[in-house]
This record gives C-alpha cells, sequence and structure tokens, in this order.
C-alpha cells in the first residue's frame, strides 16, 4: 500500500504546489489547505503502515499484544492536523482582510504595501 | 574583579540618572570607577611583580567549557594599568569638555561602556569571552565615532570604523576557533604553554592568517589603515583615549597575547615585521600632508601601531624590550597630545595647525605641556619617547629579515614622525599670532590636568626610565622571553641608533622648515592616494550595495510566485542532487494492496486534482472535502483512530470557516498565460515526483530502531495511560504540545487583531482603493 | 446569511448541544486510556458551540457560554504551564508526570489530565474567537 499511498502523496503535492503559483488569491487558500493534508500524510505514512494495530494498551496488560502501528507519527501528526487548522484560519482571514482592502483578487496587484 | 567589569557597565547605564543627580560634575564622579581599579591594580603589583599571574576563575557555561576568568600577567597588568588611568584622566577632561552639551550622558554610558569592554578584553582569559569583549569595543567605538550622529561624515566615519573592525573580528573568531581546536582549550593560559604544538600544527597558517586580519583591522595597520584617521570625527577625548590606550592597542595586546603561542616562526617574523614597518612609513608619510591636527596625530598612532607590530614581529628579547617601553610611552605622549589638540580646538575652534600662531601668550601652560609630549614623540631626550625609539632602532639594525628595508622604513618614519610632532608643538604656540574663529583663553583645569599628568610621568620616566626595570622585565618575561636582564637607560653611548637619531633629526627639522612647499609638491600625488585601500574600501561597498539591489529586484521583486519557484528549484536540485548521486534510491518497497485501499487513494487523488481544474469556489471546496475525508478513511483504515477522529472533526470545522470567509471572496478568474500554467505545471509535477520518490527511498532504507518502541514499552507503566498517541501528547512530549497550543493561541488572537483593527480602519482603507478601482 | 436558523436546525441545536459539551467531556477524560483527548473533545465542543452559534447567533452564544472565548484560551494557556510545575515541588525535571488519587471516589488526578484540560481549553477558545470574530465583523459590514 505503500508505494501507491508515495504516489498520491506525490500527487497531492504537485495540487498544492500547482495552486499555491496562482495568482487568485482563493486559489491560494486552497493550495495551502491541499499542503497540509499531504505533509501530514507524508509524515503518517513515511513511518510504515500497520493494519488493525492501533496504538493502545489493552486494559489490563502492560504492553499491547502484536504488532502496533506506530504512535510518535501519529502524535505529531495529531497536533499538526489542529495547527493546521489554526493556521489556515488565520491565512483565511488575513486573504479576506486583503481583499477588503485591496479590493484585487490578484496576487500581482498586491505588491505594494503603500496602497 | 569580574564583578567590577560587569558592574562597570550597570554603571555606564545608570549615567543618565548619576547625571541628574550630579549634573556637570558627573564625568568627574564617574571617574572614580576606572580610579578605584586603578588603585585595585596597583595593589595587585606585588605578586605581578613577583612574575606570578594571577588567575580569577569564574565559570560561565561550564558545560561548553567558556569561562570568565581573568587572567592577570604582567602584560594584562600594564594594559589595564593604561586603560584605567587613562580612562579616569579622560572622563576627568571630559567634564570640561563637554560641559553642557546636551547629550553629555549619553556619551558617559557609551565610554564607560568601552572602557569596560576594553579592560574585559585584556583581563580575559578564555578566548570566547575576550572575543565578546573584542566586539564590545567594535560596537562601542562605533558609537563613540558617531556620537555626532547629525553630521554625515561622523556617521560614514563609524560605519567605516565598524565594517572594517567588525569584518576583522569575523576572521578573529575563525580564527580563535582554528586555535582552540589546533591547541584544545580556550583558555589563554593553557595555549600559551601549548606553543610548539601549536607552531607545528596543520591549522598553524590559516589560523595565524585569521588572527593576524582581526589585529591588523583592529590595530588599523597597513592595508587597513584608513579607518582610524577618519574616526576622528569623534569627540577628542575620544580620540585621546581611543588612539592612545585602548581600541586601537588591542590587535597590539592580542598580537602581543598569542606571541608565546605562536611567534617565533618565520612567517610570523617576516609578515609582522614588514606589515609593521609599511605601516610605520605610511602613517608618518601621510601625517605629514595633513593640517588637521587630529589628522597628523591621527596618523602618527598609526606609525605608532606598525612600530610595534614591527617590534613584536621582530620578537628578540631587544625587539620586545622595545616593544613594552615603546608602548607605553605611545601611551603617555598620545594620550596627552590628543588632549592638548582639544584643548586648541575648543579655544580657538579651528582643527588646522596653519590657522593658528602664537598661542603661547595666551595659554602657556597649554604651551609647556604640549612641548614636553611632542618632545617624547618626536623621540628626543630626556623623554621617555627617547628611549622607546632608541631600542626601536637597535632592534631594527638586528632584524633577521629584511634588514635594509626595515631600518630604512624606520628611519623614514622617524624623522617624519620628528616634523609630525614639531608641527603640531611649535606651529600653534609660536610665530605671529593668528586670528581664529574664537578667542582663545588657558584651558580650564579639569582639562589641563590629564594631559600635564601624562606628559609629567613621560618626562619623569624619561630622566629615570630605570624605575620601569621590573615592569618591563615582568612583561617582556610574559611574552615569552625569560630572564632577560632589562635595564633601560637614557644613555647608550654614541653607537649606531644615536647616530641615526641625530640623522633623524637633522632631516626631520628640514622637513619643518620646507613643510608647506612639501605640502604643495605631496599635494601633486593625491589621485595617486586615491587609489589607495581606502579607494577599495570604497568599491567593495558600492558593490555590495549594487549587488544587493540587483539580488532585490532579481529574486525580492514581489511576486510570491517567484519566491516560491525559486525556493522549490533550489530545493529540488539540493534534495534531488543528494538523492541520485549520494544515495541510489532503490525503490524495492512490497506492494501489498487491497482494493477497499486503493479505492480510497483513488479518491483523495481525485479531490485534489478536481480541487485543482474547478471553476467554481464551491466545487473546488467540496473537493478538497472530498480530500480530507479519503485522508480520514486512510488513518481509519491504517490503525490510528485518533487521527481519523481528529480529521473528520477539523474537515467539518473547515467547511464552516470557509462558508463564514470564502464565499466572501473574489470568484475565481484565470489570471496567468497558457506558458506560465505550463511553467508552474512543470515545477509542481518536478517536486510532486520528488515527494514520491524520497518517500519511497525512505520507505525501503533501511530502519533506525524506533524511539517509539520505548514508548510503546513505558506507556502503561510510566505513563498510566492505555492510549499511547495520548500518553505521548500530555506525558512524555508534552513540551511540544504546549508549544502548539500557543501556536493556535496566536492564531487566533491573530485572527481577532485582524477582525477588530479591520473594524475601525476599513473606511479609510477601503478608499483609495475604490478610487483606484474607478480610475 | 449566518442565521439561517430553520425550525429544524434550531432545535436539534438546542437539543444537540448538551450532549454533545458531555460526549466531549466523556472524551476528555477517558482520552488517556482510549481513543479521544483535549484536542479532540476541544473540536467536538467547538463544534456544538458552532452549530449553536449558526441557529441562534452569537450573542445567544456568549450567553450560553458565559466567558469570552479568549479567556478560554488564556485559562487553557495557564493550566497547561501550571502542570509544569508540581514536579519541581517534588525535585524532579520539569513538568515530570505527578499522579495523585483522590481518596473516596478513586478518581486519578494527574498533571498529565491537567495540561489536556488545558488543551481542550486552548482548543475550544481558539476555534470559537476565530469563528466568533468572523461572525461579528459579518452581521457589522452586513449592517
Amino acid at each position: 500500500m505503500e508505494p501507491l499511498l508515495a504516489v498520491a502523496i506525490g500527487i497531492l503535492f504537485a495540487a498544492a504546489i500547482y495552486m499555491m503559483l496562482r495568482r487568485s488569491i482563493v486559489k491560494l487558500v486552497i493550495g495551502l489547505m491541499l499542503l497540509s493534508n499531504a505533509a501530514n500524510l507524508l509524515i503518517f505514512v513515511s513511518a510504515g503502515l500497520t493494519r488493525g494495530g492501533p496504538p493502545l494498551v489493552p486494559q489490563g496488560m502492560v504492553a499491547p499484544e502484536g504488532v502496533v502501528a506506530d504512535p510518535l507519527p501519529q502524535a505529531l501528526v495529531l497536533t499538526a492536523i489542529v495547527i493546521a487548522f489554526g493556521v489556515l484560519s488565520f491565512a483565511v482571514v488575513l486573504v479576506r482582510r486583503a481583499w477588503e482592502i485591496v479590493r484585487a483578487d490578484d496576487l500581482d496587484r498586491m505588491r505594494d504595501t503603500d496602497t | 574583579m569580574q564583578l567590577a567589569v560587569l558592574g562597570g557597565f550597570v554603571v555606564a547605564g545608570m549615567a543618565p540618572l548619576l547625571h541628574r543627580w550630579f549634573g556637570a560634575r558627573t564625568p568627574q564622579v564617574m571617574a572614580l570607577l576606572p580610579a578605584s581599579m586603578a588603585i585595585w591594580l596597583l595593589g595587585q603589583w606585588p605578586t605581578i611583580a613577583a612574575g606570578e599571574a594571577l588567575l580569577l576563575e569564574w565559570s560561565w557555561v561550564p558545560g561548553l567549557d567558556i569561562t570568565l576568568s581573568f587572567l592577570i600577567d604582567g602584560l594584562a597588568w600594564l594594559f589595564a594599568m593604561l586603560i584605567t588611568v587613562i580612562g579616569s584622566l579622560v572622563l576627568v577632561y571630559t567634564g570640561d569638555y563637554l560641559r553642557g552639551h546636551r547629550d553629555l550622558s549619553r556619551f558617559l554610558v557609551v565610554i564607560v561602556a568601552f572602557m569596560m569592554s576594553m579592560l574585559g578584553l585584556v583581563l580575559s582569559d578564555s578566548l570566547v569571552t575576550l572575543f565578546v569583549f573584542w566586539e564590545l569595543t567594535s560596537i562601542t567605538s562605533f558609537l563613540l565615532i558617531g556620537f555626532n550622529h547629525a553630521d554625515l561624515s561622523a556617521r560614514k566615519a563609524a560605519q567605516q570604523g565598524l565594517y572594517v573592525t567588525a569584518g576583522g573580528g569575523l576572521a578573529l573568531l575563525a580564527g580563535f576557533v582554528m586555535l582552540a581546536a589546533a591547541g584544545g582549550s580556550w583558555s589563554l593560559a593553557e595555549l600559551m604553554e601549548r606553543g610548539d604544538t601549536l607552531r607545528d600544527h596543520a591549522l598553524y597558517l590559516p589560523l595565524l592568517l585569521c588572527l593576524l586580519i582581526g589585529a591588523f583591522t583592529k590595530s588599523a595597520q597597513f592595508p587597513f589603515h584608513f579607518w582610524l584617521p577618519n574616526a576622528m570625527a569623534a569627540p577628542t577625548p575620544v580620540s585621546a583615549y581611543l588612539h592612545s590606550a585602548t581600541m586601537v592597542k588591542a590587535g597590539v595586546y592580542l598580537l602581543a597575547r598569542l606571541h608565546p603561542a605562536l611567534g617565533g616562526t618565520e612567517t610570523w617574523t617576516v609578515t609582522l615585521s614588514l606589515v609593521g614597518a609599511i605601516t610605520m612609513a605610511t602613517g608618518a608619510f601621510l601625517a605629514i600632508q595633513h593640517t588637521n591636527i587630529k589628522k597628523l596625530l591621527a596618523y602618527s598612532t598609526v606609525m605608532a601601531l606598525g612600530t610595534l607590530t614591527l617590534l613584536l614581529g621582530l620578537g628578540t628579547p631587544g625587539a620586545l624590550v622595545a616593544f613594552v617601553t615603546f608602548l607605553l610611552a605611545h601611551s603617555l605622549y598620545k594620550g596627552a597630545l590628543f588632549m592638548v589638540a582639544g584643548i586648541l580646538d575648543h579655544e580657538t575652534g579651528t582643527k588646522d595647525v596653519t590657522h593658528m600662531g602664537g598661542l603661547r601668550h595666551v595659554m602657556p601652560r597649554t604651551a609647556a605641556v604640549a612641548a614636553i609630549a611632542a618632545l617624547s614623540l618626536a623621540g628626543l631626550p630626556p623623554l621617555l619617547g627617547f628611549v622607546g625609539k632608541e631600542l626601536m632602532l637597535e632592534s631594527a639594525l638586528a632584524a633577521e629579515h629584511y634588514r635594509v628595508p626595515i631600518v630604512v622604513l624606520a628611519f623614514v618614519a622617524a624623522f617624519l614622525t620628528l616634523a609630525v610632532a614639531v608641527i603640531v608643538a611649535l606651529r600653534p604656540f609660536f610665530g605671529p599670532p593668528r586670528r581664529t574663529p574664537r578667542t582663545p583663553h588657558e584651558a580650564p583645569p579639569g582639562m589641563l590636568v590629564g594631559p600635564a599628568l601624562l606628559a609629567g610621568l613621560s618626562l619623569l620616566l624619561g630622566l629615570a626610565p630605570g624605575w620601569l626595570d621590573a615592569l618591563v622585565a615582568v612583561t617582556v618575561a610574559g611574552l615569552g622571553a625569560d630572564d632577560h636582564e632589562v635595564h633601560l637607560a637614557l644613555w647608550h653611548g654614541i653607537n649606531l641608533p644615536l647616530v641615526l637619531s641625530l640623522a633623524s633629526l637633522a632631516l626631520g627639522l628640514a622637513v619643518w622648515r620646507r613643510w608647506d612647499r612639501l605640502r604643495a609638491h605631496l599635494a601633486r600625488f593625491r589621485p595617486l592616494m586615491a587609489r589607495g585601500p581606502e579607494a577599495g574600501y570604497e568599491a567593495l561597498m558600492a558593490g555590495m550595495v549594487a549587488g544587493a539591489e540587483w539580488q532585490t529586484r532579481m529574486l525580492q521583486n514581489g511576486h510570491m510566485r517567484n519566491y516560491l519557484i525559486v525556493t522549490l528549484l533550489t530545493l529540488l536540485g539540493l534534495v534531488g542532487h543528494a538523492l541520485f548521486f549520494r544515495h541510489a534510491p532503490s525503490l524495492e518497497v512490497p506492494l501489498d494492496l487491497y482494493l477497499h485501499e486503493a479505492m480510497v487513494a483513488g479518491l483523495m487523488v481525485a479531490g485534489a486534482v478536481t480541487a485543482c481544474v474547478m471553476r467554481s469556489r464551491l466545487a473546488a471546496v467540496a473537493a478538497v472535502g472530498i480530500m480530507g475525508f479519503s485522508i480520514a478513511l486512510t488513518f481509519v483504515l491504517f490503525s490510528a483512530p485518533d487521527l481519523a477522529i481528529t480529521q473528520l472533526l477539523v474537515e467539518t470545522l473547515t467547511v464552516i470557516l470557509l462558508v463564514l470567509v470564502l464565499f466572501r471572496l473574489p470568484r475565481f478568474v484565470t489570471l496567468s498565460t497558457p506558458t506560465e500554467r505550463i511553467r508552474d505545471l512543470v515545477v509542481a509535477g518536478l517536486s510532486g515526483t520528488l515527494v514520491t520518490l524520497l518517500m519511497l527511498s525512505v520507505l525501503a532504507g533501511e530502519r533506525l530502531p524506533r524511539i517509539s518502541d520505548y514508548l510503546v514499552a513505558n506507556s502503561q507503566p510510566q505513563g498510566h495511560g492505555h492510549n499511547i498517541v495520548n500518553v505521548i501528547l500530555v506525558d512524555f512530549r508534552a513540551l511540544d504540545t504546549l508549544g502548539e497550543m500557543f501556536v493556535l493561541a496566536l492564531a487566533a488572537v491573530g485572527v481577532l487583531a485582524m477582525l477588530r483593527f479591520h473594524a475601525e480602519e476599513s473606511d479609510a482603507g477601503r478608499t483609495p482603493a475604490q478610487e483606484r478601482d474607478d480610475g | 446569511m449566518v442565521r439561517s436558523g430553520t425550525l429544524i436546525l434550531s432545535v436539534a441545536a438546542r437539543l444537540l448541544l448538551p450532549l454533545q459539551l458531555l460526549f466531549s467531556l466523556f472524551l476528555l477524560l477517558r482520552g488517556h486510556d482510549e481513543p479521544g483527548g483535549g484536542f479532540i473533545a476541544g473540536l467536538v465542543a467547538s463544534g456544538a458551540f458552532a452549530l449553536y452559534l449558526f441557529a441562534y447567533g452569537g450573542r445567544a452564544m456568549h450567553a450560553m457560554l458565559k466567558v469570552s472565548p479568549r479567556d478560554l484560551i488564556g485559562v487553557g494557556l495557564l493550566l497547561g504551564v501550571l502542570s509544569t510545575l508540581p514536579a519541581w515541588w517534588q525535585g524532579e525535571p520539569f513538568f515530570t508526570a505527578q499522579w495523585w488519587t483522590v481518596p473516596v471516589i478513586g478518581f486519578k488526578a494527574s498533571t498529565p489530565l491537567l495540561f489536556d484540560i488545558g488543551v481542550y481549553l486552548v482548543v475550544l477558545g481558539s476555534v470559537l474567537t476565530a469563528i466568533t470574530a468572523l461572525v461579528e465583523t459579518d452581521r457589522e459590514n452586513d449592517a
């Protein structure tokens, strides 16, 4: 499964970067969303995938039986998802404010700081 | 002592407060600080005289072997004495020179901070602390030179001084790191005992070169000499201090300090003596071209620094004795002469010696002081300068390498210096009185006490040089010439140095007689001089500015996608290079696949691609949502329940957020040309491919032992939790989580701030944009 | 556009809010042993309040919440930082987890739990701050 997901993540990154290179600010925001998802998935998959072994210790035991998924990338990605949401809300509001002031949806017209 | 130095910085910071309490008396009150340090140092003299070094230990960062230890041996003691004594006198002098100046307290802050940095520099035992203090002197002297910051030339001079010395500081840092690596210690006391290891070390040449660049820039050696005369833009007490006891001597101090560890090799001898000799002659030659009294003195300082470097380069016991004597003599007379120059400037309102004359009638005491100090500068008996110069000529005559050019250069420097001395001391005070911008009076006592004391010491020690024997002996011993009998005397009998001295006296007087005509002749060489090292510096700075402008135009042009493309291509190049040429990636990852998993992945990709091609915002957002839910499904399939829940919840909240914001934003429009789109597609495609390859090679690569094994094994026993992910979040790596909490809070505060400020500004902000849209 | 306020939404929001909040607390407290925890619980609670916000508007939500979302962020950060300190009391390194058992009910209190509550409050506060700020500016703009 990993190679397939690796290809999928590559496509996600490509899509994210393509969108971030657009001049339209809304497309930039969508690119940002794609990028954070792609990055999360990248971390998750890079540690290797495990089927049917959630990182939980069964009640009354000291350590899980058998192979469990690597918990560390999961912990990293968990916070990353929430942070990405915080950053996204920040970016979205920033874009909205910029648009309200400049009234330009073209990044090229936002170059001057004095408008 | 460390406490005293660090406390000195605190006192410096308190200068404005002291100024409120003591008013115009503040400089004199603050002079008590260096004065008391000088008394403490004097109290240590018996220990120093016994040839013992005082090591005051104080560890600063023990883990990195960085100490704030002070090492007081003969050399450090001599420098510290000069710094504190001349520092006190300069402060007293400042009291009258800058009386009523509105920035007096700012001046005091900086000059006391400078004094303390300088003291820390000469006393430090650790290379790290030495470097810190070294840079502090660069910064504080920058502030001092640019004290009259409303004056363009002062700002330029300050910048020049800073760039040259701080640039040298970088080389010095590299040199120090290599020195510590080669010598295996950061402590100067230990390095001094490992001279043999250091001299044979493979790093010897590069580290020596780096250290020399650092020391030469600081001490204004050729070809870095040009910043020093320009630094004359500083107020005169600063010039007196910078050029007599401190800043410029820091480089000389460093060379002297490292002499036992690094000196004695042929590279050392040849470089130092040649650079020293050239600097000496250049300084003296440039001096006589100027009529500004401070410039004259500044170039003669360059000459003196060259002399000191030359003597260290020669490195024989005799040369070292000459070094110490000359150092002391120079500090005394140069300090006095600068203060006299300040008096003249203060009283007459001009700095040009050709505009002064006959001042001995109005200011006889100043004239007397000037005459004594100038005699010492000229190297005439019975002053300390004479003793120093005789020893210097003697050492030059005994040079092993390049004896003839060194002696010639030393001789040229000697007679030109004599001319300078005569010009400075005679020109303003003798001859017919001239009208000056201000009517001169005798200097106030506060301004006379400093130069008088220094000049008096020059005379006294010149008459009885034997008093210095012990000090010179102990310092020279610290420089690596053990058990050398030191006996200074005014009269050495008739020998070659004396003959040279007499010849230089005659030539110097001749130069003085024809000074005006000589200057006219020399003026013809101006175009040639314009091509000197200073022109090189100017060209370099101009080139840097032009380069910065060019790269700003090219790279920082305000188009965000250009930044992105440049960053991405750089990343692609570097990572791609490492991946293919360093690692030869193996991409053999087993592909065990279930149909439903493949469908989820397909859905994810379809969502992402659809989001890119959709022309409606709603459809694009929905497509991103599909991708998000497929990712959540992936988390479910591969044993990450927490992630799946989080992803689902965040997707929901994202929809709410986008509903609130996105639809207030403009519709999609196509803005880029087909060519641009193809270019972007290529960049995006390459980046995606690289990510895929990178992941495959990571997955195929050998697994390092997982940190997680520890976490899995200890989650229940130590963390008392069954959900390992949660235990990691709130226990094992809770500090990370705390940081992430702050990030989240910051994002929320940022959102709030943008929206709240918006409410107040929106009217003001919208008008011009609307106007432009209309137009 | 925000105050659509259809009957179904209003009723659903009113009924669901307590349930969702209870569920979020349940997720928070069981998080150490089962899937859940501060982040997830905070998101669930934010979702609940966001639903209420859409149904009844910002003022009603503020009345419901009693405190400003911004204060929640502050309290959450404070709890997070406070949970680092008890370890010092015991002479152990900063942030070492401490466990105490409350005698009568046998409830296990700990600094990780305190920390998780901090996370919960920060997530809840941040999301609500952003959303209420957006809703309020919308209203100002529409007015």
